[in-house]
């Protein structure tokens, strides 16, 4: 028999998190999480997915010191974990492997998913050929636009990319539909991309995503013998934030450091930092900080990273803000574009617009701090599929130095 | 009695099922649901499911997200809901009327304010289609104390375990979700629609109310004969989409007197 004020409790990061959806996919959110709950007790499970890792992904991904923006900054060593290298250019590979395999254990033929950047729809596009498995990608037309090298990278990987026109035509909408998508089709897999959602995804996601913490605090104590002063990186919805922010929870000397969207200002609408104007609220599944007025509709949103461009974050870094283990901060579109170029130009290393936002706040951070401490940063994606927006919005510039 | 049960005791009485039409507040025009509702309870309407508009209804397809956003850009607030509720009592409405809207709004406006303010108004409950019963436990609460009943879901991906905990939780009565899948008007009904209905009815003896995806005259009288009560939504607005400014209401009336005959 059902208990349900037991299960009231599951699935919470405080008072943060829960299970809001539709009666409909409750089941398929039930079976999910039991589904879930086996694998993670099932060592063959984990070892399946760690060769996939060593062997396809690429894992474990480098580490590397950055050597001259360190000398550029004057302060704190800074050092790079290079989610850029993983296969398909970006962390979220790690999750979309794991569910995938996840999905094939349930016996699921379709794959539905939302991306934004286009990073996830890469990611599960690149999963379901490995797997041989149906999907089919939800993309705000805006988001289309501006990531199209990440449309067509989808399109060759055999999904089909299905284009969102409602509301702000991004990350949002794209995740109302694949919600809608899996009403009508509850036996299809949701392979939902950020540690957003409902229970359990929050969980699972940041689960899949911790193997970037793990190997970075290991790497971090063979290269330097100590570990981070500050762990740095950028939070949309914030799975790579909380992949490598976990393994660190219990060190309590480590810093934790989140980034998000300033957009282009600080009015409603021109930016994504939820932990600068949102109020705690329910969108899409799960209780969090949310983008809202004073109605309770869902605001818009801006940034320069469809990544980051989004009105809520993971109901975990709801908590870990409240409760002071993690602070978060914001880089605006400006800042991230310095220090996009900053970052090709001196490390060689192209990042994605979303990682550029760390990268900023790293930029900031590193003078303020001594030579002797370090700070670790996700670089959590490359940046191919910016170039187009970035050389839009760098042209005038870019010509004067021709 | 609330009026939701003395509704249907009365129309069980007469031999007669409620006919429950979705209208968004707000939609097509601010204050159209104030010339609306009274018109369409002349026309048979027993009770009315009123839509409380958001700016991301994930369980609704493209009709209803459209006439939520033309509420939304008509300015219509979660206050306002409340207020066009009170209106139509004012204005002598006797039907029942349930306040459907999606979560956030509502804790934006807060749990215990939003149940006192609706059941002030005349309200006589909540349908609110991304709360399941795990979270509801708070409004629940608040909205029993008020007077008003927190309607709760059967769908058919339900499983008979968690419909007979549903059943032991609702009130008012049973929104039987008719197929799966969001909103929206439909060529055919669920032909699975009788397993279902009775399927619930084994775990309740509450009224059950069909929706989603009733859209004709053929398909009421369907649900007629095997529930309580059937409501129509996206048929409805979008035939109210269509018509002209200065036909607004007699057209949502010839449609709704067509659907009943």
């Amino acid at each position: 028999m059902l208990q349900l004020e037991e299960k009231q409790i599951a699935g919470r990061f405080g008072p943060y998190g829960g299970r809001y959806i539709p009666e409909t996919l409750v089941p398929a959110v039930s079976s999910l999480e039991a589904a879930y709950a086996a694998v993670h007790e099932d060592p063959d499970f984990w070892a399946e997915l760690e060769h996939l890792h060593r062997t396809y992904t690429g894992r474990p991904t480098a580490l590397s010191f950055a050597r001259r923006l360190t000398e550029h900054c004057g302060g704190a060593q800074i050092f790079l974990k290079r989610e850029d290298l993983a296969h398909t250019g970006a962390h979220k590979i790690n999750n979309a492997l794991g569910q995938g395999l996840l999905a094939k254990r349930m016996g699921k033929r379709r794959i539905i998913a939302e991306t934004g950047a286009g990073q996830h729809g890469v990611a599960t596009a690149t999963v379901c050929a490995l797997l041989g498995l149906e999907c089919v990608v939800y993309m705000g037309v805006d988001d289309m636009a501006r990531q199209r090298p990440n449309v067509f990278r989808m399109r060759l990987l055999g999904a089909e990319v299905r284009g969102v026109s409602s509301g702000s035509r991004t990350l949002k909408d794209a995740i109302n539909e694949a919600m809608r998508d899996w009403v009508t089709n509850p036996e299809s897999y949701y392979l939902l991309g950020s540690a957003l959602g409902p229970h359990p995804y929050p969980t699972m996601v940041r689960d899949f995503q911790s193997v970037i913490g793990r190997e970075a605090r290991q790497q971090m104590l063979d290269a330097t013998g100590a570990l981070p002063d500050v762990v740095v990186a950028c939070v949309g919805g914030g799975s790579n934030a909380i992949g490598i922010f976990h393994p660190f929870l219990d060190d309590a000397g480590v810093a934790l450091r989140g980034v998000e969207a300033g957009g282009r200002g600080n009015l409603l609408g021109d930016h994504a930092a939820r932990f600068l104007a949102a109020s705690p609220g329910v969108l899409q599944g799960t209780f969090s900080y949310v983008l809202q007025n004073d109605d309770g509709q869902i605001a818009l949103t801006h940034s320069v990273s469809a990544g980051l461009d989004y009105a809520s974050v993971g109901p975990e870094h709801a908590w870990l803000h409240d409760t002071g283990r993690a602070s978060y901060t914001s880089a605006n579109d400006d800042e991230a574009l310095d220090a996009f170029q900053k970052l090709a130009h001196m490390e060689g290393i192209i990042p994605a617009l979303e990682t550029a936002h760390a990268i900023a706040e790293v930029l900031k951070l590193a003078p303020t701090m001594r030579p002797d401490q370090r700070i670790l940063v996700n670089l959590s994606g490359r940046g191919d599929k910016d170039i187009f927006t970035v050389a839009e919005v760098l042209k005038d510039e870019l010509r004067m130095e021709m | 009695m609330s009026r939701i049960a003395a509704t249907f005791a009365r129309l069980k009485a007469e031999g007669r099922v409620a006919f429950m039409p979705f209208l968004t507040v707000g939609f097509p025009h601010r204050e159209s649901t104030l010339e609306l509702v009274p018109a369409l309870e002349a026309a048979g309407a027993a009770m009315f499911e009123l839509g409380v508009p958001f700016s991301d209804p994930l369980a609704d397809g493209a009709t209803i997200q459209r006439a939520s956003q033309r509420a939304l850009d008509n300015g219509v607030t979660f206050a306002f809901c409340l207020e066009t509720v009170a209106a139509l009592r004012s204005r002598g409405v006797q039907a029942p009327l349930l306040l459907m809207g999606y979560y956030n709004p509502l804790l934006r406006y807060g749990i215990e304010r939003a149940c006192a303010d609706l059941a002030a108004a005349g309200g006589d409950g909540w349908i609110i289609p991304d709360l399941p019963p795990e979270e509801a436990a708070e409004l629940q609460q608040a909205a029993t104390n008020h007077g008003l009943d927190f309607i709760m879901f059967a769908t058919p991906t339900t499983p008979d375990a968690r419909m007979a905990e549903v059943a032991r939780l609702a009130s008012g009565f049973i929104y039987c979700v008719s197929l799966t899948g969001v909103t929206g008007a439909r060529r055919d009904l669920n032909p699975e629609l009788d397993g279902f209905l009775a399927r619930v009815r084994q775990h309740t003896s509450l009224p059950l109310v069909v929706g989603f995806g009733i859209s004709t005259a053929a398909h009421v009288a369907r649900v007629a004969r095997i529930a309580d009560g059937a409501i129509v939504a996206s048929a409805l607005i979008d035939h109210i989409e269509r018509l002209p400014d200065d036909q607004v209401v007699p057209g949502a009336v010839a449609f709704v007197q067509n659907l009943l005959a």
